[in-house]
């Protein structure tokens, strides 16, 4: 947190890092590798994109490790673009996170789709004025990232695969713990603190609001418009697509539609309208052959 | 008759706008069809991203509709990116990029800069009463440019960006380039909802 002395504005509070996930709600954020795809993904009212150098698709495809990308590159798409940029840092990566907010990018994901720099921590998130976003797969993760700083949540599902299965267990996961937390009395949350795994002012603070402190998207698998308008059936506040505009037969088209999916989300002649024409889907892998050393929803803890 | 108050929605922070309505006892909706604008009063364009909601409004009809319902002089409020859907021009955004109109001003976007750039401050508003307002800027415009019927009534005071203004009123149009909604201070919008009940019941005694 740091303050202008010559005025009482003080960048960096949880509230602005909160806010700002609040103003992409009912919005796509779409993994972009190069300017130009950036400005598709901005032609077709994308509210954000992911900066990164290969999407999971191609990283799943490449193997060996996944990285936070070349500053050269996200500046390139800083530039193109007026709509927000995020990037990735490794999971426990602290010094690419540094990086990542000295070239100015407006969210980091702290993400497992790269391969982890530390296997017992997070980044401490707390100090740095850039918000981070970062992948649950139940409440009790979701709530460690979000003590450890993180200003939004996003399902992990299993990324790079096009297939959704691994997102709405997540999502349903996620809500159906904060269910379960409103049931309880006030004696049994103590209990349940303990069960998550997750600091009791939080669960507590849940059980009473029904829902998460920060904004909850999903992720990981998404890549048709009916995806998108399920994974906010099932209570997402907005979408991350990864490969699955860039991998498919016409990006242009299919980022307009799940755009529009994702706002009529529960209007069964929209979404079917604007699943007409869109050619091929991203090919896509099912996650039940996928050895356990190549899930990425299994990184993080 | 009740005041209704419309939210759009089609993108951004559509709900907390929505709980700050109701907290004021007004029947408050979200609409994101031409039919849902018939059906209120008054409308408030959300925070959030306005290349998406401008895109958004054009494709699927909403944008003619409420520029000529504000035309035609339906109150309404804007925060964030709905200060830029209810300017006349917009610097810094898209070439295509399309606004609803109301306030006669050149709104300038991201004009404090980057999130990192964000900010809380405290600014005095004009008409609203009691102590300064904590305002929550976020990747936040400012107007540029104010036409003459444009009442000003709120500027950034200190640091580089001191004098810029960030909130105006024109008629029955307000707008801000901060969240009063993220910051459960409810007086922008008491201030709005008090402009939106004395036209209903302006226009129920004609």
């Amino acid at each position: 947190m740091s303050t202008d002395d010559s005025t009482t504005a003080t960048t960096g509070t949880a509230r602005v890092k909160r806010g700002m996930a609040d103003m992409l709600k009912g919005g796509v954020i779409m993994d972009v590798v190069t300017p130009d795809q950036a400005k598709i993904a901005e032609d077709a009212g994308a509210v954000a994109v992911m900066a990164l150098e290969r999407v999971p698709a191609d990283i799943r495809a490449q193997g060996g490790l996944a990285r936070m990308s070349d500053p050269d590159m996200i500046d390139g798409i800083i530039e193109a673009v007026s709509i927000p940029v995020m990037a990735k840092a490794r999971i426990g990566h602290f010094v690419e996170a540094q990086v990542l907010q000295s070239l100015g990018v407006d969210y980091i994901d702290e993400s497992e789709v790269l391969s982890p720099a530390d296997e017992a921590n997070h980044i401490d998130k707390w100090p740095f004025t850039v918000p981070f976003v970062c992948g649950a797969t139940n409440l009790g993760e979701a709530l460690r990232r979000i003590s450890e700083g993180a200003a939004m949540i996003r399902s992990k599902g299993e990324a790079g695969t096009g297939n959704v299965i691994e997102a709405t267990r997540h999502m349903r996961q996620i809500r159906a713990d904060i269910r379960r937390l409103s049931t309880l009395d006030e004696t049994e949350l103590y209990a349940a603190a303990k069960e998550l795994r997750a600091p009791y002012e939080l669960v507590a603070e849940i059980a009473g609001s029904g829902r998460l402190p920060v904004v909850l998207f999903t992720a990981g698998g998404i890549a048709t418009p009916a995806d998108a308008a399920m994974m906010m059936q099932l209570g997402a506040e907005g979408v991350f697509v990864g490969s699955g505009i860039f991998k498919s037969g016409d990006p242009v088209k299919r980022a307009s539609a799940i755009v529009q999916a994702t706002t009529f989300h529960d209007d069964p002649d929209v979404i079917a309208k604007v699943s007409r024409g869109l050619g091929e889907a991203m090919v896509g892998i099912n996650v039940s052959t996928l050895p356990e050393s190549e899930q990425f929803a299994k990184r993080g803890w | 008759m009740d005041l209704t108050i419309g939210v759009l929605a089609l993108q951004g922070d559509v709900r907390e706008h929505l709980l700050a309505l109701a907290e004021l006892g007004v029947l408050a909706r979200p609409v994101r069809r031409p039919e849902e604008l018939d059906s209120v009063h008054a409308l408030v364009v959300p925070g959030g991203e306005s290349t998406t909601m401008s895109k958004l409004a054009v494709d699927f009809g909403l944008l003619e509709p409420v520029r000529e319902r504000i035309a035609a002089g339906m109150p309404a409020y804007g925060s964030c990116a709905g200060m830029i859907m209810l300017g006349t021009t917009v610097l810094d955004g898209r070439p295509d990029q399309r606004t609803f109109g109301g306030i006669d001003m050149v709104v300038r976007r991201n004009a404090f800069g980057r999130q990192v750039d964000s900010f809380e401050t405290d600014v005095v508003l004009d008409g609203i009463e009691g102590h300064a307002f904590r305002t929550v800027f976020i990747r936040a415009p400012w107007a540029e440019e104010v036409g003459p019927q444009v009442e000003v009534l709120g500027r950034i005071e200190g640091g580089p960006a001191d004098g810029r203004i960030v909130a105006v009123r024109q008629g029955r149009v307000m707008a801000t380039a901060f969240h009063p909604e993220v910051t459960g201070d409810l007086r922008v919008h008491e201030a709005f909802v008090d402009l939106a009940r004395g036209v209903l019941i302006g226009s129920a005694d004609e």
